[in-house]
């Protein structure tokens, strides 16, 4: 890296006004990086876990664990990813790695983080910082682990909280969550005679972390893998907590080809069905992938690009269900104009 | 309470008035915790208050985590204790039954959380005052279960607690019970040691030392430089010899409660039978009774009465429910002819209480058994006085006599 990129760089980091004042950590840039030298780098996640073929959620945890910047204790709550990471007496985890139970990993973390700081104090552990990730799904942050995240995060703990957002509760069996969005098919919301899927809306849950009002909240998607490391690596730099959302594509839940995930994941954003960005200190900016969508309005595809092919909502092409994604296309434009509201200042 | 400790070789101790919250909170304080997570809920809320104190005072070094729900509190005092911290939390009655879940993960996870518990009755109907209700719901959670009969108890045993709970060949949680309001919020005299004295008799934190995946030997602890994957997915294949050990830590117990309470007893001149049982007046016994918690002193005093009328009555206390102490009691009880247990919760649709089913089990394999019969009592805080015990003692004559047992389980001062 030469020393103009180098400036650069620092001044694109103070523009974020964080402050950075930890004791120096190895530092990670993933957007200076390139896919070769993110190969390179040892894996932390490692295979022969038991994920199906095109998890979404497996690629993001890789690409996680490849943004750290030093020593990291990782606590995650139930769910696919939990189980298929930790079969004793195998494991997936080059880091120290704590799974208690559902809905309580943002409590987790919270003893995690006192603990290292009581015995940083007290000169009883020799790292001089231990950065602590709290891992959960959809079902773990937007239902029964709500709580105990909207407290820690309410106490200031600092660590970040990494949601991978499948929308289901696809560890057993495809179940309905808060997260899973609008007419999509699950075995507690099956499309039947009267009903078409979901009739409820996904839960507005980054507006919920963001009124805690807390330093770093953002939004991600591993097709855009660069932008996605870049914000783990911001979320780590904040003294305080910081949330992450990652919309992750799940196969077997949505029904889809399991070489489709990243497109799935590309489309995701491209019809701004789940647009990224990130609010440093409350002020949100759209991140360059969803910025386009917002200066070149015409380029953003329609909603039924994003839903064909998933199994999840194949009953909504048929002619008595068209309404339901007209509703779809009506909700994301709407969820959109908000959003380029709430981004106005910075959409220029 | 036995003096073994020779006067001379005392160490110096400071008479304090403390209801029994504060002596645990400044029991906890001298243990020089690292962590206290904890959700305020009465009777215990003193607990958690006095320690808010001694933060905002800084005069401990403990991270305090005033966590949203009883459920977190024992989630980030599990975390904590597994990253390698000395542990405290207190809760009572619906507090505990909303850790019920976790309660289990932190034995499983063999992390050594000394929690104070301020026992209370059990919804509904709500009801703020003292039964066992809760934590003996909780009795088959893993942890090591012991109850106090005082404020001193309740002090004595939080440091003992620690000084049992980690060490490694246990590694487990630890519950000390205290009579809610009885023992919770009623000064005493408490004789206290220094903070030096404490902080040397517990010792630091000695982590086992395990095997891990790479099949080197670390500190069994969340550590960047010996990552470990704990609390993973386990199958049939596996699970079974995870909870047997756990029984296997639960004997090691036994002996350690024993250990711990003689080393105290050395130390302060305090000692609590033999840190399993508490006896009074067992030797010459004919008739006895078992109790657990704070009506030991109301029933010394009735025993003290009936030994003046020339009855031989006798008592146990139960200080540790777990593990269950049975040759203790095996031992002590087997020349009692007619013997009452007295229980402050219900096991409902079970004959008799929890304590009862445990003694009655425990004392099967004597060949003369004594009669066994149980007494459900003070349920919701309902008081119990001696006038009322005397009934037990007049029951267990007359089952004496006549070698007739009427009626196995008696709800005693019962209004309907």
């Amino acid at each position: 890296m030469t020393t103009t990129q180098n400036e650069q760089s620092n001044r694109k980091n103070s523009s974020l006004k964080l402050e950075l004042s930890k004791p120096a950590m190895p530092k990670v840039e993933p957007y200076k990086q390139t896919a070769k030298d993110i190969a390179l780098k040892p894996d932390l996640f490692l295979s022969g876990h038991r994920a199906c073929a095109g998890c979404g959620p497996a690629t993001v945890l890789r690409l996680v664990t490849k943004a750290l910047r030093g020593p990291t204790i990782v606590t995650q709550a139930t769910g696919c990813m939990e189980i298929v990471c930790s079969i004793y007496p195998y494991t997936s985890w080059g880091l120290p790695w704590l799974h208690t139970a559902f809905e309580n990993v943002a409590a987790n973390a919270s003893g995690i983080e006192a603990a290292v700081k009581a015995l940083g104090k007290k000169g009883k552990i020799k790292q001089e910082h231990i950065d602590v990730i709290a891992i959960a799904g959809d079902g773990g942050t937007y239902d029964i682990g709500l709580q105990a995240l909207s407290g820690a995060i309410e106490r200031g703990h600092d660590f970040l909280f990494i949601l991978y957002d499948n929308e289901g509760y696809m560890n057993t069996g495809i179940q309905r969550s808060g997260g899973t969005p609008m007419g999509a098919s699950t075995t507690t919301t099956p499309a039947g005679k009267v009903l078409p899927g979901k009739m409820e809306k996904k839960k507005p849950l980054t507006e919920i972390i963001l009124a805690h009002d807390i330093e770093y909240v953002a939004t991600a998607t591993p097709y855009y893998w660069k932008d996605m490391m870049s914000k783990v690596q911001k979320g780590l730099e904040v003294e305080g907590s910081a949330f992450l959302h990652i919309f992750a594509p799940c196969p077997r839940g949505w029904r889809t080809d399991p070489s489709r995930s990243m497109s799935y994941s590309k489309l995701s954003v491209e019809t701004c069905v789940f647009p990224i960005w990130e609010a440093v200190n409350g002020k949100r900016v759209l991140s360059i992938p969803s910025k386009m969508y917002a200066l070149a309005p015409q380029k953003k595809k329609p909603v039924i690009d994003y839903l064909e092919g998933q199994g999840r909502f194949r009953h909504l092409f048929k002619p008595e269900n068209k309404h339901v994604i007209d509703q779809i296309q009506q909700a994301t434009d709407n969820h959109w104009q908000k959003l380029l509201k709430q981004c106005e200042t910075t959409i220029r | 309470m036995a003096q073994i400790g020779k006067e001379e070789t005392l160490i110096k101790q400071e008479l304090l008035a403390l209801n029994g919250d504060e002596a645990v909170a400044l029991a906890a304080k001298q243990s020089d915790v690292d962590v206290v997570a904890a959700y305020p809920i009465t009777p215990q809320t003193i607990i958690v208050e006095k320690f808010s104190e001694y933060v905002a005072n800084g005069e401990v070094q403990t991270e305090f985590v005033c966590t949203e729900s009883e459920h977190s509190a024992i989630s980030a005092s599990l975390a904590a204790s597994v990253t390698g911290a000395r542990v405290f939390t207190a809760s009572a009655s619906a507090g505990l039954a909303l850790m019920h879940e976790i309660l289990f993960v932190t034995s499983g996870s063999r992390a050594p959380v000394v929690m104070a518990i301020a026992n209370r009755a059990l919804s509904a109907p709500i009801n703020i005052h003292g039964d066992q209700s809760d934590s003996m719901a909780e009795r088959d959670s893993g942890w090591l279960h012991i109850y106090v009969e005082n404020a001193q108890e309740a002090y004595d045993s939080i440091i003992q607690a620690f000084k049992i709970a980690e060490d490694p060949t246990i590694s487990l949680p630890i519950m000390v019970c205290l009579d809610g309001f009885t023992i919770s919020h009623t000064l005493e005299n408490v004789n206290v040691l220094l903070d030096e004295i404490v902080k040397q008799f517990i010792g630091e934190r000695v982590l086992p030392m395990i095997i891990n995946h790479e099949g080197k030997t670390v500190p069994f602890k969340l550590d960047p430089d010996n990552p470990m994957t704990m609390g993973p997915n386990v199958s049939p294949v596996f699970y079974f010899e995870f909870k047997r050990q756990q029984e296997e830590a639960m004997k090691n117990a036994l002996k350690k409660i024993q250990e711990v309470n003689t080393q105290f007893a050395t130390l302060t001149g305090r000692s609590y039978g033999d840190g399993l049982v508490d006896t009074y007046k067992l030797d010459d016994a004919e008739l006895a009774v078992i109790v657990v918690g704070s009506t030991t002193g109301t029933l010394k005093v009735l025993i003290d009465e009936l030994r003046s009328e020339g009855i031989k009555v006798g008592l146990l206390r139960l200080r540790t429910f777990r593990p269950f102490p049975v040759e203790q009691l095996q031992k002590n009880l087997k020349h009692i002819k007619a013997l009452a247990v007295m229980d402050k919760s219900m096991s409902f649709g079970s004959l008799g209480g929890p304590v009862f089913t445990e003694v009655r089990n425990a004392l099967f394999d004597i060949k003369e058994h004594p009669f066994i019969i149980n007494y459900i009592f003070g349920l919701g805080g309902r008081d119990s006085n001696p006038l009322g015990l005397r009934k037990v003692f007049e029951d267990l004559q007359q089952i004496a006599k006549t070698g007739q047992v009427d009626t196995v389980v008696h709800y005693l001062g019962l209004k309907e």
